[in-house]
């Protein structure tokens, strides 16, 4: 399981995460949502220990991020793959140099390398694409082999920043299908967006990010019940202040 | 100004102290991590070694065909013309020739690598290194300043005799000089010295600024713009590093 308890990060003077405690149960797929600038991303990178909390801590499996050495550090990110907003792919590489980069970091063979490559490229309907470079797929595709990265190294926890921003509507959906299956195979998810759809359908508990802190936890159909004003405008989508980050707020008011 | 603590030392000084401390393990432990850049050494000895011969070599041409005409201009009627060779081998040996090639691969070499990894650090390539478990330094850091290293004395050498051969050719086709005089001048002062002390010298530029490349480039933020800034930092900082380490080996080893 994963736990953040209490955690604090600022960059200069703005506090993005100002207290955030949540649990992400083992075999759901947890969502955090939350408006653009809210600290989604920030907290997935202080899970894997790309950042550093000003305060609180980060438990993975019972064991404090912070307090891990390099070698326990590598360990705990051999067990968590990381989808990346923009697949962040190598692009000096090829799709099956990027998808075995972590396979070859882990000392595996060239042949099984070859065998893990094709079939998470098959998970992720992708098939024949080992040889192209990133600069040759779509960005729908490109996302797609961001997640046959992160399930090739057969992680128990998958992290997706924004899966399915910027994509068409059916990109989005082959996407939310996607990190469905990834659940369905027994790997614990935790995705934000700011895609409602999205969130409603891969989602088996919704969390909401406001103004530093989680300001609303609870299943799909509680969150849809949900009758604070906060839940209600952000899952509505409708414009008004209340979502709008104070720093934003000073800044055009 | 910092407070003085009860060491005696101002808290900047300690937090200086204390980054650099930690600066230096990332760079021991990186180094330690040859599993992971002694199989990208070879690929970036090329890159940034073999691919950089053409503008080295063309510098070279130049430079030799400048300074034979430059010191046949300065001797005539003064002193003996042969020594045109022994000012061009020892100009180019000891001083042109590791500093224009540094110089020159400081731009190209430079600018390459902090574009490159200013691009991964603001596409989340560098982060998705982290994530697989790479360290970035022992990845993109340590093969770069390796090869850098290895290969500036071999770039060099190669630029310091097409410059001896173009300043040769110069002066026995366009001055009034003799090959035997020409190779006279060149031996008369000529010491093994001047070949290790520029090849020392190019050695030293080379991981300067392969390093400013990269700590830029890891640097960079903010899109396009930042990565410009970075790589434009990375030329400039890596032009002064050789300027300064020029002064010091001449300082320390003449």
């Amino acid at each position: 399981m994963i736990t953040l308890e209490n955690l604090t990060k600022s960059f200069g003077s703005r506090t993005v995460l100002n207290g955030v405690s949540l649990e992400v149960p083992d075999g759901q797929n947890t969502v955090i949502i939350g408006a653009s600038g809210a600290g989604k991303s920030v907290t997935l990178k202080l899970i894997v220990g790309l950042i550093e909390p000003d305060a609180g801590r980060v438990l993975v499996d019972g064991a404090d991020v912070q307090e891990l050495d390099r070698e326990q550090l590598a360990a705990l990110r051999g067990r968590i793959g990381y989808v990346f907003q923009f697949a962040a792919l190598l692009d000096s590489m090829t799709v099956a140099e990027n998808i075995g980069l972590g396979l070859v970091r882990r000392g595996y063979a060239p042949g099984d390398i070859r065998a893990r490559v094709e079939e998470s490229l098959g998970v992720v309907e992708l098939s024949g694409t080992e040889d192209k470079l990133p600069s040759e797929l779509s960005g729908g595709m490109r996302k797609r082999v961001g997640i046959a990265r992160a399930i090739a190294l057969k992680p128990r926890y998958i992290l997706y920043d924004e899966p399915t921003t910027g994509l068409d509507p059916i990109t989005a959906a082959v996407m939310d299908q996607l990190i469905m299956r990834t659940r369905d195979l027994g790997v614990t998810g935790l995705v934000v967006t700011h895609d409602m759809r999205s969130a409603f359908t891969v989602g088996d508990r919704i969390a909401l990010l406001h103004q530093g802190s989680i300001r609303h936890t609870g299943s799909v159909d509680e969150v849809r019940a949900s009758e604070d004003p906060v839940v209600r405008q952000f899952i509505e989508g409708r414009p008004g202040p209340a979502l709008v980050q104070p720093t934003l707020r000073r800044s055009v008011g | 100004m910092s407070p003085p603590t009860t060491s005696g030392l101002s808290a900047a000084s300690q937090g200086f102290i204390a980054h650099l401390g930690r600066r230096s393990i990332e760079a021991g432990r990186a180094l330690a991590d040859v599993r992971t850049w002694f199989p990208l050494l070879a690929h970036q000895m090329r890159v940034l070694g073999v691919d950089s011969v053409p503008i080295a070599l063309f510098i070279a041409v130049f430079t030799g065909i400048v300074l034979s005409l430059l010191s046949s201009y300065i001797f005539t009627g003064t002193v003996p013309l042969y020594f045109v060779g022994a000012l061009v081998g020892k100009t180019i040996m000891m001083e042109l020739g590791p500093v224009l090639t540094g110089m020159a691969l400081a731009g190209r070499v430079g600018a390459s690598i902090a574009a490159e990894l200013g691009t991964m650090k603001v596409t989340e390539q560098v982060d998705a290194l982290e994530t697989l478990a790479y360290d970035r330094y022992a990845y993109l850091v340590v093969p770069r300043v390796l090869a850098a290293i290895l290969m500036f004395p071999v770039v060099t050498a190669f630029a310091m005799g097409v410059g001896v051969a173009s300043g040769w050719i110069t002066s026995i086709n366009l001055l009034d000089l003799s090959s035997p005089d020409f190779f006279k001048g060149l031996k008369l002062f000529y010491r093994f010295k001047d070949i290790w002390f520029g090849l020392v010298k190019s050695a030293s530029f080379g991981g300067a600024v392969a390093l400013m490349g990269c700590l830029r480039g890891l640097a960079a933020e903010g899109g396009a713009e930042g990565v410009g800034q970075s790589t434009t930092r990375a030329v400039v900082l890596g032009c002064e590093a050789i300027l300064v380490l020029d002064a010091f080996w001449a300082l320390v080893l003449l």
